[in-house]
Protein backbone atom coordinates (compact mmCIF):
# COMPACT_ATOMS: atom_id res chain seq x y z
CA UNK A 1 0.00 0.00 0.00
CA UNK A 2 1.50 3.31 -1.04
CA UNK A 3 1.07 6.41 1.06
CA UNK A 4 -0.46 9.57 -0.31
CA UNK A 5 0.72 11.44 2.73
CA UNK A 6 3.51 10.68 5.13
CA UNK A 7 3.74 12.77 8.29
CA UNK A 8 6.96 12.52 10.25
CA UNK A 9 7.07 13.97 13.75
CA UNK A 10 4.70 16.77 12.75
CA UNK A 11 4.13 19.56 15.24
CA UNK A 12 1.92 22.54 14.45
CA UNK A 13 1.62 25.29 17.03
CA UNK A 14 -0.23 28.52 17.63
CA UNK A 15 1.60 30.94 19.89
CA UNK A 16 4.09 28.15 20.74
CA UNK A 17 1.28 25.94 22.08
CA UNK A 18 1.13 22.82 19.93
CA UNK A 19 -2.26 22.01 18.38
CA UNK A 20 -0.77 18.96 16.68
CA UNK A 21 2.06 17.39 18.64
CA UNK A 22 4.72 15.01 17.30
CA UNK A 23 2.41 13.16 14.96
CA UNK A 24 3.84 10.50 12.67
CA UNK A 25 1.43 8.66 10.40
CA UNK A 26 0.74 7.55 6.88
CA UNK A 27 -2.40 8.09 4.88
CA UNK A 28 -2.92 5.46 2.18
CA UNK A 29 -3.27 6.55 -1.42
CA UNK A 30 -6.56 6.01 -3.25
CA UNK A 31 -8.39 5.27 0.00
CA UNK A 32 -10.88 6.96 2.26
CA UNK A 33 -9.44 7.99 5.61
CA UNK A 34 -11.36 9.63 8.43
CA UNK A 35 -9.68 11.93 10.90
CA UNK A 36 -11.48 11.72 14.23
CA UNK A 37 -10.94 13.10 17.68
CA UNK A 38 -12.48 15.41 20.26
CA UNK A 39 -12.93 19.14 19.68
CA UNK A 40 -9.63 20.94 19.91
CA UNK A 41 -7.74 17.78 18.98
CA UNK A 42 -5.99 19.50 16.07
CA UNK A 43 -7.95 17.92 13.23
CA UNK A 44 -8.59 21.10 11.28
CA UNK A 45 -5.10 22.32 12.09
CA UNK A 46 -3.68 19.12 10.63
CA UNK A 47 -5.56 19.74 7.37
CA UNK A 48 -4.38 23.35 7.30
CA UNK A 49 -0.81 22.18 7.77
CA UNK A 50 -1.19 19.77 4.85
CA UNK A 51 -2.31 22.72 2.72
CA UNK A 52 0.56 24.87 3.89
CA UNK A 53 -1.81 27.29 5.62
CA UNK A 54 -0.75 26.71 9.22
CA UNK A 55 1.40 29.37 10.85
CA UNK A 56 4.19 27.27 12.31
CA UNK A 57 4.94 23.75 11.21
CA UNK A 58 7.81 21.57 12.42
CA UNK A 59 8.57 18.06 11.29
CA UNK A 60 8.01 16.74 7.80
CA UNK A 61 5.07 16.31 5.46
CA UNK A 62 5.63 14.24 2.34
CA UNK A 63 2.83 14.40 -0.16
CA UNK A 64 2.68 12.52 -3.43
CA UNK A 65 -0.48 14.24 -4.62
CA UNK A 66 -0.08 16.74 -7.40
CA UNK A 67 -3.32 18.53 -6.88
CA UNK A 68 -5.08 19.02 -3.56
CA UNK A 69 -8.69 20.10 -3.14
CA UNK A 70 -9.94 21.38 0.20
CA UNK A 71 -13.41 21.76 1.65
CA UNK A 72 -13.29 24.37 4.43
CA UNK A 73 -15.69 24.55 7.33
CA UNK A 74 -18.61 26.70 6.26
CA UNK A 75 -17.91 29.25 8.96
CA UNK A 76 -14.84 30.30 6.98
CA UNK A 77 -16.96 31.47 4.07
CA UNK A 78 -18.98 34.68 3.90
CA UNK A 79 -22.21 33.22 2.58
CA UNK A 80 -23.89 36.62 2.32
CA UNK A 81 -21.51 37.63 -0.46
CA UNK A 82 -23.30 38.36 -3.74
CA UNK A 83 -21.97 35.64 -6.05
CA UNK A 84 -23.88 33.06 -8.06
CA UNK A 85 -23.78 29.30 -7.65
CA UNK A 86 -22.27 28.89 -11.11
CA UNK A 87 -19.44 31.35 -10.45
CA UNK A 88 -18.65 29.71 -7.13
CA UNK A 89 -18.45 26.27 -8.70
CA UNK A 90 -16.42 27.55 -11.63
CA UNK A 91 -13.73 28.67 -9.20
CA UNK A 92 -12.84 24.99 -8.92
CA UNK A 93 -11.01 25.42 -12.21
CA UNK A 94 -8.72 28.00 -10.66
CA UNK A 95 -5.62 25.93 -11.33
CA UNK A 96 -6.43 26.13 -15.03
CA UNK A 97 -7.27 29.80 -15.45
CA UNK A 98 -5.53 31.30 -12.41
CA UNK A 99 -5.86 34.96 -11.57
CA UNK A 100 -6.07 36.39 -15.07
CA UNK A 101 -7.02 33.58 -17.45
CA UNK A 102 -10.46 33.13 -18.96
CA UNK A 103 -12.75 30.20 -18.25
CA UNK A 104 -13.25 28.14 -21.40
CA UNK A 105 -16.61 26.86 -22.62
CA UNK A 106 -15.49 23.38 -21.58
CA UNK A 107 -14.99 24.61 -18.01
CA UNK A 108 -18.49 26.02 -18.04
CA UNK A 109 -19.92 22.75 -19.31
CA UNK A 110 -18.08 20.91 -16.55
CA UNK A 111 -19.44 23.33 -13.98
CA UNK A 112 -23.04 22.76 -15.16
CA UNK A 113 -22.46 19.02 -15.05
CA UNK A 114 -20.94 19.19 -11.56
CA UNK A 115 -23.92 21.20 -10.32
CA UNK A 116 -26.22 18.61 -11.81
CA UNK A 117 -24.34 15.72 -10.21
CA UNK A 118 -24.70 17.21 -6.72
CA UNK A 119 -28.42 17.56 -7.35
CA UNK A 120 -28.65 21.33 -7.72
CA UNK A 121 -29.86 21.65 -11.32
CA UNK A 122 -31.79 24.85 -11.78
CA UNK A 123 -29.83 26.67 -9.07
CA UNK A 124 -27.02 27.82 -11.38
CA UNK A 125 -27.95 31.50 -11.40
CA UNK A 126 -29.07 31.74 -7.80
CA UNK A 127 -27.01 33.87 -5.44
CA UNK A 128 -25.39 31.79 -2.72
CA UNK A 129 -27.05 33.80 0.06
CA UNK A 130 -30.40 32.25 -0.92
CA UNK A 131 -29.21 28.68 -0.27
CA UNK A 132 -29.64 26.55 2.81
CA UNK A 133 -26.61 25.14 4.62
CA UNK A 134 -27.11 21.77 2.94
CA UNK A 135 -27.53 23.27 -0.52
CA UNK A 136 -24.43 25.38 -0.04
CA UNK A 137 -22.48 22.29 0.98
CA UNK A 138 -23.57 20.74 -2.32
CA UNK A 139 -22.22 23.81 -4.10
CA UNK A 140 -18.86 23.38 -2.40
CA UNK A 141 -18.81 19.71 -3.40
CA UNK A 142 -19.47 20.71 -7.00
CA UNK A 143 -16.50 23.05 -6.75
CA UNK A 144 -14.39 20.16 -5.42
CA UNK A 145 -15.50 18.06 -8.39
CA UNK A 146 -14.19 20.69 -10.77
CA UNK A 147 -10.84 20.79 -9.00
CA UNK A 148 -10.10 17.31 -10.29
CA UNK A 149 -7.67 16.69 -7.41
CA UNK A 150 -5.92 13.46 -6.53
CA UNK A 151 -6.09 14.34 -2.83
CA UNK A 152 -9.36 15.68 -1.40
CA UNK A 153 -9.36 17.13 2.12
CA UNK A 154 -12.78 17.58 3.73
CA UNK A 155 -13.10 19.53 6.98
CA UNK A 156 -16.31 18.44 8.72
CA UNK A 157 -18.22 17.94 5.47
CA UNK A 158 -21.37 16.80 7.25
CA UNK A 159 -21.62 19.22 10.16
CA UNK A 160 -25.24 20.45 10.40
CA UNK A 161 -26.22 18.56 7.24
CA UNK A 162 -29.36 16.42 7.00
CA UNK A 163 -29.22 12.69 6.26
CA UNK A 164 -30.50 12.96 2.68
CA UNK A 165 -27.75 15.41 1.78
CA UNK A 166 -25.16 13.29 3.59
CA UNK A 167 -26.26 10.26 1.57
CA UNK A 168 -26.05 12.21 -1.71
CA UNK A 169 -22.64 13.62 -0.91
CA UNK A 170 -21.35 10.22 0.20
CA UNK A 171 -22.15 9.02 -3.33
CA UNK A 172 -19.82 11.72 -4.64
CA UNK A 173 -17.11 10.73 -2.15
CA UNK A 174 -17.37 7.02 -3.04
CA UNK A 175 -17.05 7.93 -6.69
CA UNK A 176 -13.80 9.71 -5.88
CA UNK A 177 -12.55 6.50 -4.32
CA UNK A 178 -13.49 4.53 -7.42
CA UNK A 179 -11.49 7.03 -9.41
CA UNK A 180 -8.49 6.23 -7.16
CA UNK A 181 -8.45 9.61 -5.51
CA UNK A 182 -7.36 9.90 -1.88
CA UNK A 183 -10.05 11.25 0.43
CA UNK A 184 -9.30 12.54 3.92
CA UNK A 185 -12.28 13.73 5.94
CA UNK A 186 -12.59 15.19 9.43
CA UNK A 187 -15.67 13.55 10.93
CA UNK A 188 -17.49 13.32 14.25
CA UNK A 189 -20.03 10.60 13.56
CA UNK A 190 -18.31 7.35 14.60
CA UNK A 191 -21.09 5.19 13.15
CA UNK A 192 -20.61 6.79 9.77
CA UNK A 193 -16.83 6.41 10.00
CA UNK A 194 -17.17 2.71 10.84
CA UNK A 195 -19.63 2.24 8.00
CA UNK A 196 -18.01 4.23 5.20
CA UNK A 197 -14.35 4.85 5.98
CA UNK A 198 -12.02 1.85 6.00
CA UNK A 199 -9.15 3.87 7.46
CA UNK A 200 -9.05 6.20 10.40
CA UNK A 201 -6.65 8.44 12.23
CA UNK A 202 -7.51 9.22 15.85
CA UNK A 203 -6.06 12.47 17.02
CA UNK A 204 -6.01 14.06 20.46
CA UNK A 205 -3.33 16.64 19.77
CA UNK A 206 -1.02 13.66 19.80
CA UNK A 207 -1.66 10.65 17.63
CA UNK A 208 -3.67 7.99 19.44
CA UNK A 209 -3.76 5.49 16.62
CA UNK A 210 -3.92 5.28 12.84
CA UNK A 211 -4.85 2.33 10.66
CA UNK A 212 -7.92 0.18 9.96
CA UNK A 213 -11.02 1.83 11.38
CA UNK A 214 -12.17 -1.18 13.45
CA UNK A 215 -8.89 -1.15 15.37
CA UNK A 216 -8.48 2.62 15.66
CA UNK A 217 -11.99 3.23 16.98
CA UNK A 218 -11.71 0.69 19.78
CA UNK A 219 -13.22 1.73 23.10
CA UNK A 220 -9.81 1.90 24.80
CA UNK A 221 -8.52 4.25 22.12
CA UNK A 222 -11.59 6.49 22.32
CA UNK A 223 -11.26 6.60 26.10
CA UNK A 224 -7.63 7.59 25.84
CA UNK A 225 -8.46 10.29 23.31
CA UNK A 226 -11.12 11.74 25.60
CA UNK A 227 -8.76 11.74 28.56
CA UNK A 228 -6.17 13.89 26.88
CA UNK A 229 -6.57 17.42 28.14
CA UNK A 230 -8.43 19.75 25.83
CA UNK A 231 -7.08 23.03 27.13
CA UNK A 232 -3.46 23.85 26.82
CA UNK A 233 -1.49 24.70 29.90
CA UNK A 234 -0.74 28.41 30.17
CA UNK A 235 2.46 27.68 32.05
CA UNK A 236 3.68 24.76 29.96
CA UNK A 237 7.43 24.56 29.74
CA UNK A 238 9.38 23.90 26.57
CA UNK A 239 8.71 20.51 25.02
CA UNK A 240 11.62 18.11 25.51
CA UNK A 241 10.65 15.50 22.93
CA UNK A 242 13.44 15.65 20.35
CA UNK A 243 12.40 16.94 16.93
CA UNK A 244 14.67 14.41 15.25
CA UNK A 245 13.56 10.90 16.03
CA UNK A 246 15.93 8.18 15.03
CA UNK A 247 13.97 6.37 12.38
CA UNK B 1 -35.91 78.74 -17.61
CA UNK B 2 -34.78 75.15 -18.10
CA UNK B 3 -31.68 76.31 -19.94
CA UNK B 4 -30.99 79.07 -17.47
CA UNK B 5 -31.04 76.81 -14.44
CA UNK B 6 -29.65 73.54 -15.72
CA UNK B 7 -27.41 74.30 -18.67
CA UNK B 8 -26.22 77.87 -18.41
CA UNK B 9 -24.01 77.39 -15.34
CA UNK B 10 -22.03 74.76 -17.20
CA UNK B 11 -22.10 76.59 -20.54
CA UNK B 12 -21.01 79.89 -19.10
CA UNK B 13 -18.43 78.91 -16.51
CA UNK B 14 -15.32 76.88 -17.15
CA UNK B 15 -14.96 75.90 -13.49
CA UNK B 16 -18.45 74.42 -13.48
CA UNK B 17 -17.66 72.34 -16.56
CA UNK B 18 -14.44 71.07 -15.02
CA UNK B 19 -16.25 70.28 -11.80
CA UNK B 20 -18.87 68.33 -13.73
CA UNK B 21 -16.30 66.26 -15.63
CA UNK B 22 -14.35 65.67 -12.42
CA UNK B 23 -17.41 64.40 -10.63
CA UNK B 24 -18.31 62.15 -13.56
CA UNK B 25 -14.86 60.55 -13.39
CA UNK B 26 -15.00 60.28 -9.59
CA UNK B 27 -18.43 58.67 -9.78
CA UNK B 28 -17.42 56.03 -12.29
CA UNK B 29 -14.24 54.90 -10.53
CA UNK B 30 -15.24 55.63 -6.95
CA UNK B 31 -18.56 53.81 -6.90
CA UNK B 32 -16.93 50.53 -7.93
CA UNK B 33 -14.42 51.01 -5.10
CA UNK B 34 -17.31 51.76 -2.78
CA UNK B 35 -19.09 48.53 -3.68
CA UNK B 36 -16.02 46.50 -2.78
CA UNK B 37 -15.52 48.48 0.42
CA UNK B 38 -18.99 47.60 1.69
CA UNK B 39 -18.76 43.98 0.52
CA UNK B 40 -15.50 43.65 2.41
CA UNK B 41 -17.28 45.20 5.41
CA UNK B 42 -14.74 47.96 5.32
CA UNK B 43 -16.97 51.01 4.92
CA UNK B 44 -15.86 52.49 8.21
CA UNK B 45 -12.27 51.49 7.60
CA UNK B 46 -12.51 53.35 4.32
CA UNK B 47 -13.52 56.36 6.33
CA UNK B 48 -10.51 55.92 8.57
CA UNK B 49 -8.33 55.56 5.50
CA UNK B 50 -9.66 58.82 4.09
CA UNK B 51 -8.80 60.64 7.30
CA UNK B 52 -5.31 59.22 7.27
CA UNK B 53 -4.49 61.12 4.09
CA UNK B 54 -4.35 64.29 6.14
CA UNK B 55 -0.76 64.23 7.44
CA UNK B 56 0.58 63.41 3.96
CA UNK B 57 -1.42 66.13 2.32
CA UNK B 58 -0.34 68.52 5.07
CA UNK B 59 3.31 67.58 4.60
CA UNK B 60 2.92 68.18 0.90
CA UNK B 61 1.33 71.50 1.73
CA UNK B 62 4.24 72.42 4.03
CA UNK B 63 6.80 71.57 1.39
CA UNK B 64 5.10 72.68 -1.79
CA UNK B 65 2.42 75.10 -0.66
CA UNK B 66 -1.02 74.69 -2.22
CA UNK B 67 0.45 72.52 -4.96
CA UNK B 68 -1.62 69.68 -6.32
CA UNK B 69 1.17 67.17 -7.05
CA UNK B 70 2.85 67.65 -3.66
CA UNK B 71 -0.36 67.33 -1.67
CA UNK B 72 -1.71 64.45 -3.73
CA UNK B 73 1.51 62.46 -3.56
CA UNK B 74 1.77 63.14 0.17
CA UNK B 75 -1.82 62.09 0.73
CA UNK B 76 -1.42 58.94 -1.34
CA UNK B 77 1.75 57.90 0.48
CA UNK B 78 0.20 58.58 3.89
CA UNK B 79 -2.91 56.59 3.01
CA UNK B 80 -1.03 53.58 1.68
CA UNK B 81 1.38 53.70 4.64
CA UNK B 82 -1.56 53.67 7.06
CA UNK B 83 -3.17 50.71 5.30
CA UNK B 84 0.07 48.74 5.18
CA UNK B 85 1.03 49.59 8.73
CA UNK B 86 -2.29 48.55 10.22
CA UNK B 87 -2.21 45.39 8.11
CA UNK B 88 1.23 44.54 9.43
CA UNK B 89 0.23 45.30 13.01
CA UNK B 90 -2.83 43.07 12.65
CA UNK B 91 -0.75 40.26 11.19
CA UNK B 92 1.98 40.30 13.81
CA UNK B 93 -0.22 40.72 16.82
CA UNK B 94 -3.53 39.25 17.81
CA UNK B 95 -5.19 42.60 17.10
CA UNK B 96 -8.06 42.73 14.67
CA UNK B 97 -7.54 44.89 11.61
CA UNK B 98 -10.31 47.35 12.49
CA UNK B 99 -8.67 48.11 15.82
CA UNK B 100 -5.22 48.57 14.33
CA UNK B 101 -6.77 50.73 11.62
CA UNK B 102 -8.33 52.96 14.23
CA UNK B 103 -5.02 53.27 16.07
CA UNK B 104 -3.15 54.11 12.87
CA UNK B 105 -5.59 56.64 11.48
CA UNK B 106 -6.10 58.49 14.76
CA UNK B 107 -2.34 58.88 15.01
CA UNK B 108 -2.22 60.08 11.42
CA UNK B 109 -5.12 62.49 11.92
CA UNK B 110 -3.49 64.08 14.97
CA UNK B 111 -0.17 64.38 13.15
CA UNK B 112 -1.94 66.00 10.22
CA UNK B 113 -3.73 68.62 12.26
CA UNK B 114 -0.50 69.37 14.09
CA UNK B 115 1.44 69.79 10.85
CA UNK B 116 -1.17 72.06 9.32
CA UNK B 117 -1.20 74.23 12.43
CA UNK B 118 2.60 74.62 12.22
CA UNK B 119 2.18 76.75 9.16
CA UNK B 120 -0.88 77.86 7.39
CA UNK B 121 -4.22 78.97 8.64
CA UNK B 122 -7.57 77.53 9.51
CA UNK B 123 -8.63 78.30 5.95
CA UNK B 124 -6.02 75.89 4.58
CA UNK B 125 -7.15 73.21 6.98
CA UNK B 126 -10.75 73.75 5.92
CA UNK B 127 -9.64 73.43 2.31
CA UNK B 128 -7.95 70.11 2.90
CA UNK B 129 -10.79 68.79 5.01
CA UNK B 130 -13.63 69.98 2.83
CA UNK B 131 -12.04 70.58 -0.57
CA UNK B 132 -13.23 72.96 -3.25
CA UNK B 133 -14.71 71.28 -6.26
CA UNK B 134 -15.22 74.66 -7.91
CA UNK B 135 -11.45 75.20 -7.79
CA UNK B 136 -10.67 72.08 -9.79
CA UNK B 137 -8.19 73.23 -12.42
CA UNK B 138 -6.84 71.41 -15.42
CA UNK B 139 -4.07 69.41 -13.65
CA UNK B 140 -6.54 68.36 -10.97
CA UNK B 141 -8.95 67.29 -13.66
CA UNK B 142 -6.25 65.19 -15.31
CA UNK B 143 -5.48 63.60 -11.94
CA UNK B 144 -9.11 62.75 -11.32
CA UNK B 145 -9.70 61.32 -14.80
CA UNK B 146 -6.47 59.30 -14.74
CA UNK B 147 -7.47 57.95 -11.36
CA UNK B 148 -10.80 56.79 -12.74
CA UNK B 149 -9.03 55.10 -15.65
CA UNK B 150 -6.46 53.38 -13.47
CA UNK B 151 -9.18 52.34 -11.02
CA UNK B 152 -11.40 50.71 -13.62
CA UNK B 153 -8.55 48.91 -15.38
CA UNK B 154 -7.01 47.92 -12.05
CA UNK B 155 -10.27 46.60 -10.63
CA UNK B 156 -10.96 44.66 -13.81
CA UNK B 157 -7.51 43.08 -13.55
CA UNK B 158 -7.79 42.03 -9.90
CA UNK B 159 -11.54 41.41 -9.93
CA UNK B 160 -11.39 37.63 -9.58
CA UNK B 161 -8.90 37.29 -6.72
CA UNK B 162 -10.51 40.25 -4.98
CA UNK B 163 -13.97 38.69 -5.11
CA UNK B 164 -12.65 35.36 -3.83
CA UNK B 165 -10.64 37.12 -1.13
CA UNK B 166 -13.87 38.73 0.02
CA UNK B 167 -16.00 35.66 0.44
CA UNK B 168 -13.63 32.71 0.75
CA UNK B 169 -10.05 33.82 1.52
CA UNK B 170 -9.09 30.27 2.53
CA UNK B 171 -9.75 29.01 -0.97
CA UNK B 172 -7.44 31.60 -2.45
CA UNK B 173 -4.73 30.65 0.03
CA UNK B 174 -5.19 26.94 -0.77
CA UNK B 175 -4.72 27.81 -4.44
CA UNK B 176 -1.37 29.31 -3.51
CA UNK B 177 -2.45 32.87 -4.23
CA UNK B 178 -1.40 35.62 -1.84
CA UNK B 179 -4.75 37.22 -1.10
CA UNK B 180 -3.16 40.00 0.92
CA UNK B 181 -1.39 41.24 -2.21
CA UNK B 182 -4.73 41.89 -3.89
CA UNK B 183 -6.16 43.28 -0.68
CA UNK B 184 -3.43 45.91 -0.60
CA UNK B 185 -3.65 46.61 -4.33
CA UNK B 186 -7.33 47.27 -3.77
CA UNK B 187 -6.64 49.49 -0.77
CA UNK B 188 -4.12 51.45 -2.88
CA UNK B 189 -6.78 52.00 -5.52
CA UNK B 190 -9.16 53.11 -2.78
CA UNK B 191 -6.57 55.57 -1.45
CA UNK B 192 -5.95 56.83 -4.99
CA UNK B 193 -9.66 57.61 -5.35
CA UNK B 194 -9.75 59.37 -2.03
CA UNK B 195 -6.75 61.47 -3.08
CA UNK B 196 -8.49 62.36 -6.32
CA UNK B 197 -11.62 63.11 -4.36
CA UNK B 198 -10.05 65.23 -1.67
CA UNK B 199 -8.98 67.89 -4.17
CA UNK B 200 -12.58 68.28 -5.13
CA UNK B 201 -14.54 67.31 -2.04
CA UNK B 202 -12.00 67.28 0.78
CA UNK B 203 -10.80 64.31 2.81
CA UNK B 204 -13.94 64.32 4.92
CA UNK B 205 -16.40 64.43 2.04
CA UNK B 206 -14.60 62.39 -0.64
CA UNK B 207 -15.78 59.13 0.80
CA UNK B 208 -19.39 60.26 0.66
CA UNK B 209 -19.45 60.07 -3.10
CA UNK B 210 -17.66 56.70 -2.98
CA UNK B 211 -19.66 54.97 -0.28
CA UNK B 212 -23.21 56.36 -0.24
CA UNK B 213 -24.12 55.32 -3.82
CA UNK B 214 -22.55 51.93 -3.21
CA UNK B 215 -24.63 51.40 -0.08
CA UNK B 216 -27.71 52.61 -1.95
CA UNK B 217 -27.02 50.20 -4.81
CA UNK B 218 -27.21 47.20 -2.49
CA UNK B 219 -30.98 47.86 -2.29
CA UNK B 220 -31.29 47.37 -6.06
CA UNK B 221 -28.72 44.89 -7.30
CA UNK B 222 -27.27 41.65 -6.00
CA UNK B 223 -24.01 41.11 -7.82
CA UNK B 224 -20.77 43.02 -7.63
CA UNK B 225 -20.82 44.27 -11.21
CA UNK B 226 -24.51 45.18 -11.25
CA UNK B 227 -24.15 47.03 -7.95
CA UNK B 228 -21.35 49.10 -9.48
CA UNK B 229 -23.50 49.79 -12.54
CA UNK B 230 -26.32 51.06 -10.35
CA UNK B 231 -24.04 53.05 -8.05
CA UNK B 232 -22.17 55.05 -10.70
CA UNK B 233 -25.17 56.91 -12.19
CA UNK B 234 -26.45 57.66 -8.69
CA UNK B 235 -23.08 59.13 -7.77
CA UNK B 236 -22.94 61.21 -10.91
CA UNK B 237 -26.50 62.47 -10.58
CA UNK B 238 -25.89 63.54 -6.98
CA UNK B 239 -22.74 65.33 -8.10
CA UNK B 240 -24.42 67.12 -11.02
CA UNK B 241 -27.50 68.12 -9.03
CA UNK B 242 -25.35 69.04 -6.06
CA UNK B 243 -23.18 71.28 -8.22
CA UNK B 244 -26.21 73.09 -9.65
CA UNK B 245 -27.86 73.59 -6.27
CA UNK B 246 -24.66 74.80 -4.67
CA UNK B 247 -24.15 77.17 -7.61
CA UNK B 248 -27.61 78.70 -7.48
CA UNK B 249 -27.91 78.78 -3.71
CA UNK B 250 -24.34 79.86 -3.04
CA UNK B 251 -23.66 76.83 -0.82
CA UNK B 252 -20.39 74.89 -0.47
CA UNK B 253 -20.49 72.20 -3.14
CA UNK B 254 -18.90 69.26 -1.25
CA UNK B 255 -21.51 68.86 1.48
CA UNK B 256 -24.38 69.55 -0.92
CA UNK B 257 -23.17 66.80 -3.28
CA UNK B 258 -22.80 64.33 -0.42
CA UNK B 259 -26.25 65.24 0.91
CA UNK B 260 -27.75 64.46 -2.49
CA UNK B 261 -25.96 61.11 -2.39
CA UNK B 262 -27.58 60.61 1.02
CA UNK B 263 -30.95 61.32 -0.60
CA UNK B 264 -30.28 58.47 -3.01
CA UNK B 265 -29.43 56.27 -0.07
CA UNK B 266 -32.64 57.21 1.72
CA UNK B 267 -34.79 56.71 -1.36
CA UNK B 268 -33.18 53.32 -2.00
CA UNK B 269 -33.63 52.33 1.62
CA UNK B 270 -37.32 53.19 1.36
CA UNK B 271 -38.17 52.08 -2.16
CA UNK B 272 -35.39 49.75 -3.33
CA UNK B 273 -36.29 46.47 -4.96
CA UNK B 274 -34.69 44.25 -2.33
CA UNK B 275 -34.41 44.35 1.46
CA UNK B 276 -35.88 47.86 1.46
CA UNK B 277 -38.60 49.22 3.71
CA UNK B 278 -41.11 49.01 0.86
CA UNK B 279 -40.18 45.41 0.12
CA UNK B 280 -40.60 44.61 3.79
CA UNK B 281 -43.96 46.32 4.22
CA UNK B 282 -45.63 45.43 0.95
CA UNK B 283 -45.40 41.71 0.93
CA UNK B 284 -49.07 40.84 0.57
CA UNK B 285 -49.01 37.03 0.32
CA UNK B 286 -46.19 34.59 0.70
CA UNK B 287 -45.34 32.34 -2.21
CA UNK B 288 -46.24 28.70 -2.49
CA UNK B 289 -42.67 27.46 -1.85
Amino acid sequence: MTAALRLTNLTVSYDRHPAVHHVSAEIPAGEMTAIVGPNGAGKSTLLKALLGLAPRVEGRIECTAKRIAYLPQQAEIDRSFPISVLDTVLLGRWSRFGVFGAARPADLDDAWRAIESVGLSGFERRPIDSLSVGQFQRVLFARLLLQDADLVLLDEPFAAIDSKTVADLMVVIRRWREEKRTVVAVLHDFDQVRRDFPHALLLARELVDAGPTARVLSSENLLRARAMAEAWDDNAGACDVPMRLSA
Amino acid sequence: MFYEYLIAPFADFGFMRRALVASLALSVGGSAIGVFLILRRMSLMGDALAHSLLPGAAMGFLIGGLSLPAMSLGGFLAGVATALLSGIIARFSSMREDASFAAAYLTAMALGVLIVSLRGSAVDLMNILFGAILAVDEPALILVVSTATVTLIGLAAIYRPLVVECFNPGFLAAMGVRGSLYHYLFLSLAVLNMVAGFQALGTLMALGLILLPAVASSFWAREVWSMSLVAAPMAFTSAAVGLLVSFHAGLPSGPVIVLFASCFFLLSLLFGSRASVRARLSRPVHLRA
